[in-house]
């Protein structure tokens, strides 16, 4: 019930008129006392509290004044946004204060996006963004339709059609592109998503494995996960492009960049596995029993009881682990492959853009690249789990 | 000891394996994939670094375009394969590449124990000095007491203080972990000289804030000669790529370049026929056709023009022939004769 609610409530007809000092009316709601709403009340309520509170609001607020100024004029006031080499971004006696020399990053956009993927095929990368994106919303939206025919299409459909996109089909008249022309932000969504699809699964029956009564199972999926998990990415990536061509001939060596796929997707499968066992590890036993009570097979037990449960308290560690593989997908450099932030290293060292501030500007594009992304990742997730957390709260 | 015996037997049929792969006809293996895989670096300024297209350039890019023109006449047909400092070689070894021209120093353990072959010096690098000019210092030798700005960890250190050992010199060397860091001390005036190689020394210069106060100085105390390697065994290739860098050098001693290459094919010079191709079989003896170096001269162009083209002026480099102009100019560059 709203104020407008009440005012527009109907007064019951009075017999008798009462005294004069009684109103006749029901009068209106006072609004608020001051001192409860607006600004000032939220500042004195969050922000002046206590003694502490109060040191740590200066303390931070003045933090905040000496960052931001000097910030905002580097990124904003003080920078180059046009050009076409470093002529733009030199002090010269004209220009003694030069900022961010976005006009860099401007001039290697197609660069940082693609790498050196052939000019004429760029427009199969947009294609695999839009259908990638297209996935995603379909897939993460509940108020999507056909959210099954989604899931279908994420997991099926288009990874096939990636596959036809970026790597070519001669037979459909797209030319084949090697995996060594592919850098920049493609090769970061690739890693990541390949990562992201295939470590869930993977890392579900490593965790189902591990806790299995079976030897065999156990035995595998706790060496695999021990033994991964034991290593550094670094030395997993390295292993998979500079010792395999040593051990296997010529033609039985696999694509450099599908090496590296597959070490990040194992990889993230063995911590994975950790996530999801610690959610199993969560339940109760009652939920194992009640399952097998009711006389539900083994595969019936996980699917429609134990997994659901787990996965939903994992949800925070699941996205924690995602967030860091996409961050991880930057070793790949190691072995030659050109990631984002490695375009960006190769292109700020060109001298055509040697300027004193071209790396802080490339550096700082990447950041708010990985920001963006995270974020988002982060947020999502946040909104799953106030989602979920409503059915506890019942 | 069964497991001794396994894994020796691992190890044999392994080395079995790169051999196999590396006494196989190099240049047949190239002909029949279409197209050369080149060990590059993964960014250097000047030597080799992607545009703004992703087109690979640079000096050393330019020699891997150079050996596929004469095997294939067609500049492009490279497949660059971007190597880091670590996995270089291994790549070499392991047949990934057919030539690993990646500013490498050609030093005798790598001549020898890596089972790779220099095939000559594309350029003459070493370690040198940048100061500012305010300091009014012409020569290394007047750095006593100077403090020097150094990248931790690298032979540039090492460098830095046997040379001034040698030589009598005290100094403070200030030392950083990464080159970006080296830099900006050396700008916020921690130091009073800063030292790397010298081709990366110009590359540095560039990102200071005032380029024209700095001075690059003549000395240069280390020998750092960079050059393409190519694997053991295959003397036929190996010969190849080293004639391919002979034929540039020769090219631009006999003033042959890109535009006059044509006009060139005319020339009554008994040396420009036989570089050219139209007197003598000369390629046929390297297993290519024989107008191989017309190829890299008309596609690629002449050592000259490669230089000038990615490191010296007509680059933002700006870096002068200095070792590397031709022996008669007063450098390092000398081919041996084709004839």
């Amino acid at each position: 019930m709203t104020t407008a609610d009440a005012s527009s409530f109907p007064t019951p007809p009075r017999v008798d008129a009462g005294p004069a000092y009684v109103s006749r009316t029901t009068l209106a709601p006072s609004p608020p006392p001051y001192s409860v709403v607006g600004p000032v009340a939220w500042m004195r309520e969050h922000l002046f509290t206590g003694p502490v509170n109060i040191a740590l609001t200066i303390i931070i607020g003045l933090l905040l004044a000496w960052i931001i100024p000097p910030f905002l004029r580097f990124a904003i006031f003080d920078a180059v946004w046009s050009g076409a080499n470093r002529d733009v971004c030199i002090y010269t006696p004209e220009r003694t204060a030069v900022g961010a020399c976005w006009a860099f990053i401007w001039d290697r956009a197609a660069y940082f996006t693609y790498g050196s993927y052939p000019v004429a095929e760029r427009w199969r990368v947009n294609v695999f963004f839009a259908l990638l994106a297209i996935g995603v919303v379909w897939l993460l939206n509940l108020k999507a339709p056909r959210r099954d025919l989604g899931g279908v299409y994420f997991f099926v459909v288009l990874p096939i059609l990636s596959y036809i996109l970026l790597v070519g089909a001669p037979w459909l008249g797209l030319r084949n592109v090697e995996t060594n022309l592919w850098g920049g932000i493609l090769v970061t969504i690739v890693c990541s998503a390949v990562g992201i699809v295939v470590s869930l699964p993977l890392g579900i029956l490593l965790a189902l494995g591990r806790r299995s009564t079976m030897p065999a199972a156990k035995l595998i999926s706790v060496i695999f996960i021990e033994f991964v998990r034991g290593v550094p990415l670094i030395t997993v990536l390295f292993m998979a492009s500079v010792m395999l061509p040593l051990f296997v001939p010529d033609y039985l060596q696999p694509d450099k960049l599908l090496r590296a796929l597959v070490g990040i997707a194992l990889f993230a499968a063995a911590y994975m596995a950790e996530v999801v066992r610690a959610g199993l590890q969560a339940l109760p036993r009652g939920q194992y029993e009640g399952a097998m009570a009711m006389g539900l097979s083994y595969w019936q037990m996980m699917t429609l009881v134990v997994l659901p449960q787990a996965l939903k308290i994992t949800i925070p560690n699941i996205v924690n682990t995602y967030i860091g593989l996409f961050k991880d997908t930057t070793l790949v450099v190691i072995v030659g492959i050109f990631d984002f932030l490695k375009t960006i290293e190769a292109a700020r060292i060109d001298p055509t853009w040697g300027a004193p501030t071209v790396s802080a500007t490339g550096y700082l594009y990447a950041a708010i690249f990985y920001f963006i992304c995270c974020y988002l990742m982060s947020s999502y997730a946040r909104g799953v789990e106030a989602r979920l957390a409503r059915a506890d709260k019942r | 000891m069964k497991t001794n015996i396994l894994v020796s037997a691992a190890f044999g049929a392994v080395a079995a394996l790169v051999a196999g792969s590396a006494s196989a006809g190099t240049l047949d293996n190239v002909k029949q994939k279409g197209f050369l895989q080149c060990g590059s670096n993964t960014g250097l300024a000047g030597f080799g670094q992607p545009d703004a297209q992703g087109n690979w350039t640079g000096l050393d890019v330019d020699f891997c375009r150079a050996i596929a023109a004469a095997v294939f006449n067609d500049a492009s047909k490279v497949k660059f394969v971007p190597l880091s400092a670590k996995d270089r070689f291994t790549a070499l070894q392991s047949g990934e590449v057919d030539v690993l021209v990646r500013n490498t120093t050609w030093t005798i353990s790598r001549d020898t124990s890596l089972g790779l072959n220099f095939t000559g010096v594309n350029y003459y690098d070493g370690q040198g000095f940048m100061v500012r000019k305010s300091l009014k210092v012409a020569s290394a030798l007047e750095l006593n007491g100077a403090s020097v700005c150094v990248q931790q960890g690298t032979t540039t250190e090492l460098n830095l203080a046997d040379y001034f050992r040698a030589n009598k010199i005290q100094l403070k060397s200030v030392t950083f972990a990464s080159s970006d860091e080296t830099l900006k001390a050396y700008e916020a005036g921690r130091c009073d000289a800063f030292t790397t190689d010298a081709s990366g020394l110009y590359a540095e210069r560039l990102r200071l804030a005032q380029p024209d106060e700095h001075l690059v100085l003549p000395e240069i105390i280390s020998k750092e000669p960079l050059g393409p390697a190519v694997r053991h065994g295959d003397d036929q290739w190996f010969d190849i790529v080293k004639w391919v860098g002979y034929a540039q050098l020769t090219a631009e001693e006999l003033g042959v370049d890109q535009k006059n290459v044509d006009a060139m094919l005319k020339s009554d010079n008994p040396d420009i026929k036989r570089l050219l191709g139209t007197e003598g079989k000369f390629g046929e003896a390297l297993g290519l056709p024989n107008d191989w170096a017309y190829r890299v001269i008309k596609l690629v162009g002449n050592y000259g023009e490669s230089f000038e083209r990615t490191v010296g002026q007509g680059s933002p480099l700006k870096i002068k022939r200095g070792l590397n102009a031709l022996w008669n100019k007063g450098g390092l560059q000398y081919a041996p004769p084709i004839r």
